[in-house]
C-alpha cells in the first residue's frame, strides 16, 4: 500500500517535448513509472520516446486511460495546464513548475474546488512511491520501498529525509513535496490524513519551513487524529523577518511563521522534533525500533 | 519587488483615487520649485526609500518655509537613511516627494494582501491608523477588520460597507470608500501586487477619506506580464550582491555572520544555516544555486560569497538529485581556480554521483575539505572559521 500513486498508476506528462517533460519522462520510465503518453499542442499524433503524443489532455485521457499528469510547463502556462487536466477529469495532478504568479494559484484553487482532482505543488519535487511510481524530479536511486511516508515544503530537504530513512532501513511508503509556494494544492494535513489510514506507513516524517501556518495546522491535526509516530523538522531558525528565503512562501513577516512558533506548536502536540537537518532518519529508527 | 512611496501614489491615481497633491524630486531646487508649484506655506518632504520607519529616522520633515524646506532637502538627499527596517547601513535617498499639506481629522488603516490561510484576496481595516498594525494585532486584535474576496464574485459592495461601518464613517464617506476599494482591488488584480498597504487612510477636515501614505509590493513571478511596473525598479534600493545574484539566477541573502554557505535548494539552504548555528557558528548568506546547478553557476556562486568581507570560511552542501555531484565538484574546482580563494572550503556532496565528484575534488590537489555528511560538514566549517 502507498498513498496517491502506485504501480497502476497511469501517468502522462504535460508539456511532454519540451527539455524538462522529455528528460524527466525518461528518467519515470526507467524507474519503472507507468508512463502511457504526453501532451504538446500542435504535435498531436506524433511519437516521443516511444509513446503518444496528444494536443489535449482530453484526447490523452480518451486515449489512455491516464489518471495522473505530471506538469513541466513554463509558469506562465501552468494555471491553464493545471485546470486542463482537473476538466479531462486526471485524479492526481503534479505541478513541477515553479515561478507561478500567486493570483493564477489564487483562481485554481478556486476553479478545483468540488473538481474531484488533487493537486500536488506547484514548485515541487512531486510525488513518489518507492519501487512502484515516480512522478517528478526526485533521484528515484536514493528510495527504497519501506515503512516511512515522508511529507515536505522543500526539495532537497525531502531528499535530505529520503536518504536517512534509506540509510537507517527504514525504507518510504511515499513521499510527497508539496511545494515551497504560499498557495499550493494538497497540503501537510491533507496528506497527513492519507498517512494516517494507509496501512504501509507506520512513521510520518513532516518537514515545514517558516512562513505560513500550515505546520501549526499539521499540529492541531496530529494532536486529534494522527495516532502513528511524527518526526518533523523546521527550516529556517536562522532566517530574519521580512526576508524571503528562496521559496515564495518561506518568509517571517510581523513575527508569524517563525520556526520556533512552529516548534512550539509540534511540541504541544507531541511530535518528536529535531532541531538538526542530520537527526530526522536516527529519530524515526528510534520511534519505530 | 517594492514601488517607491511616490510611485505607488501615482498607480493609485491612475485607478482614480484621490491622492494628496504631491512632486518627486532628486534636485534641492526642484524641491523649491515643486513647492512653489503647490503653493501654500507649509509642505511635508519625504524621503523616498524602500523601508518603513520614516517618519520616527527623520526621513518624512513637516517645513513651514521654503528656507525650511531646502534645508530638509539638502539634508536628506544623497544621505544614507538609517530605519528600524533598513539594513544597517541604511538606504541611499535619490529622490524626495514634497507634498502639500492635508488636515487630518481621523487616521485609519487599510490594506489588502493575499491571505495563505484562506487562499484569498483580503481586505484588512483599523480605525487605528498610522500605528504599526502588527502591534495593534497583537495588541487588540478586535480592531482589525477583515474580509475576504472570492476571484470568481470580485470585491462586492456588502464587503466596503462591513468595513466602512466598522470604522464608523458616516453614509457619504462609506460611497467614498467603496469607490476607494473598488480601485484598489483592481490595482491589486491587474498589478499583481502581493500587497497594497494604506497607512494611514485620513478623513480630512472636510470629511473626506484619501490615502496619506501607500506601500505596493508586487508579486516576483508576475513581472513578466508587467513591463510598465518593471520600468519602476529601484536598484539602488537593492543590495548589490541581491541584485548581482539575480543576474545569475541565483538566491543570495546576506547575513551577519563569517561562514559563506552554497547549497542547493532553498529548503536546505535554510536547514544548512541552522546546523552551522547549532554547531556554534553564523552563517554569512543563504545561497541557493537552484535545482539546475551548473560548473558555471557554482563559480559566480563562490564569487558571490567571497564578495563578502565577513567571509572566514565557505561550507558546501549539495544533495544531487537532477545534479550531478561530479558536475558540482568540477565547478569548484573552476571557482577556486579563477577567484582567488583565501579561506577554508568545506564540502559535502552526497547524492547523483558523489562518489566521482569527492574523487575529483581529492585529486585537485587543491585545499579542499571534505566531510562524510551533514553534521561533520558543519562542524569542520565552524572549526576552520574560528581558527582563521
Amino acid at each position: 500500500m502507498s498513498i496517491l500513486v502506485d504501480k497502476t498508476t497511469r501517468v502522462i506528462c504535460q508539456g511532454f517535448t519540451g527539455k524538462q517533460g522529455t528528460f524527466h519522462t525518461e528518467q519515470a520510465i526507467a524507474y519503472g513509472t507507468r508512463m502511457v503518453g504526453g501532451v504538446t499542442p500542435g504535435k498531436g499524433g506524433q511519437s516521443h520516446l516511444g509513446l503518444p503524443v496528444y494536443d489535449t489532455v482530453h484526447a490523452a485521457v480518451a486515449d489512455t486511460g491516464a489518471d495522473a499528469t505530471m506538469i513541466y510547463v513554463p509558469a506562465a502556462f501552468a494555471a491553464d495546464a493545471i485546470l486542463e487536466a482537473a476538466d479531462a477529469g486526471i485524479r492526481v495532478i503534479v505541478c513541477i513548475t515553479e515561478g507561478i504568479p500567486v493570483l493564477d494559484m489564487l483562481r485554481v484553487k478556486a476553479a478545483l474546488q468540488g473538481s474531484g482532482s488533487v493537486l500536488i505543488g506547484p514548485n515541487c519535487p512531486g510525488v513518489i512511491t518507492p519501487g512502484e511510481c515516480k512522478i517528478g524530479i526526485m533521484p528515484g536511486s536514493i528510495h527504497q520501498p519501506g515503512r516511512v511516508g515522508i511529507v515536505s515544503r522543500s526539495g532537497t530537504l525531502t531528499y535530505e529525509a529520503v536518504f536517512q530513512t534509506t540509510r537507517e532501513a527504514l525504507g518510504q511508503s511515499t513521499c510527497v513535496g508539496i511545494g515551497g509556494d504560499p498557495i499550493q494544492g494538497f497540503n501537510f494535513v491533507d496528506c497527513l490524513c492519507r498517512f494516517q489510514d494507509d496501512p504501509a506507513t507506520e512513521g510520518i516524517i513532516l518537514v515545514g519551513e517558516i512562513g505560513g501556518s500550515a505546520e501549526e495546522d499539521a499540529a492541531e491535526f496530529i494532536r486529534a487524529s494522527v495516532t502513528k509516530p511524527v518526526v518533523a523538522y523546521i527550516a529556517g531558525v536562522t532566517a530574519p523577518s521580512g526576508k524571503r528565503m528562496g521559496h515564495a512562501g518561506a518568509i517571517v513577516t510581523g513575527g508569524k511563521g517563525t520556526a520556533e512558533g512552529k516548534y512550539a506548536a509540534l511540541d504541544a502536540a507531541g511530535v518528536a522534533t529535531v532541531r538538526s537537518p542530520a537527526e530526522m532518519g536516527s529519530r524515526m529508527r528510534a520511534l519505530l525500533g | 519587488m517594492h514601488l517607491h512611496e511616490y510611485q505607488a501614489k501615482q498607480l493609485l491615481s491612475k485607478y482614480g483615487i484621490r491622492v494628496p497633491r504631491g512632486i518627486p524630486v532628486s534636485t534641492v531646487v526642484g524641491a523649491r520649485q515643486a513647492a512653489l508649484e503647490l503653493g501654500g506655506d507649509r509642505w511635508v518632504v519625504k524621503a523616498q526609500i524602500h523601508a518603513g520607519g520614516r517618519g520616527k529616522a527623520g526621513g518624512v520633515v513637516l517645513v513651514r518655509s521654503l528656507d525650511e524646506l531646502e534645508a530638509a532637502a539638502r539634508r536628506l538627499l544623497g544621505s544614507q537613511l538609517i530605519t528600524k527596517q533598513s539594513a544597517s547601513e541604511g538606504l541611499l535617498v535619490t529622490t524626495l516627494l514634497v507634498e502639500a499639506i492635508t488636515d487630518i481629522a481621523r487616521e485609519l488603516y487599510l490594506s489588502v494582501l493575499v491571505d495563505r490561510a484562506t487562499q484569498r484576496v483580503l481586505f484588512m481595516a483599523s480605525a487605528a491608523g498610522g500605528m504599526e498594525i502588527e502591534e495593534v494585532a497583537a495588541r487588540e486584535p478586535e480592531k482589525i477588520l477583515t474580509t475576504r474576496v472570492h476571484p470568481a464574485a470580485g470585491l462586492q459592495a456588502w464587503q466596503c460597507r462591513l468595513l466602512g461601518y466598522g470604522l464608523g464613517l458616516d453614509g457619504g464617506q462609506i460611497k467614498e470608500l467603496q469607490r476607494l476599494m473598488s480601485g484598489l482591488y483592481r490595482l491589486f488584480m491587474e498589478s499583481d501586487a502581493s500587497l497594497v498597504e494604506i497607512n494611514p487612510l485620513i478623513v480630512d477636515a472636510a470629511g473626506g477619506i484619501m490615502p496619506l501614505d501607500a506601500k505596493v509590493n508586487l508579486d516576483d513571478n508576475a513581472l513578466y506580464r508587467r513591463p510598465e511596473l518593471v520600468a519602476l525598479r529601484d536598484i539602488s534600493q537593492e543590495d548589490p550582491r541581491e541584485a548581482a545574484a539575480k543576474e545569475h539566477d541565483l538566491n543570495y541573502i546576506s547575513l551577519d555572520g563569517s561562514i559563506g554557505c552554497m547549497v542547493n535548494g532553498a529548503g536546505l539552504a535554510m536547514a544548512t544555516m541552522d546546523l552551522v548555528k547549532l554547531r556554534g557558528g553564523l552563517p554569512a548568506n543563504f545561497l541557493d544555486v537552484g535545482g539546475n546547478a551548473t560548473a558555471e553557476r557554482v563559480a559566480e556562486a563562490f564569487k558571490l560569497i567571497l564578495s563578502d568581507g565577513k567571509v572566514r570560511a565557505v561550507l558546501v552542501n549539495i544533495f544531487g538529485g537532477i545534479v550531478r555531484c561530479d558536475l558540482i565538484a568540477e565547478g569548484i574546482l573552476k571557482a577556486v581556480r579563477e577567484v582567488h580563494v583565501a579561506v577554508p572550503v568545506v564540502v559535502r556532496l552526497e547524492g547523483t554521483n558523489a562518489p566521482r565528484g569527492l574523487e575529483i575534488l581529492a585529486e585537485s590537489g587543491l585545499a579542499i575539505t571534505t566531510a562524510a555528511d551533514l553534521t561533520e560538514a558543519a562542524d569542520k566549517a565552524v572549526a576552520a572559521a574560528a581558527a582563521a
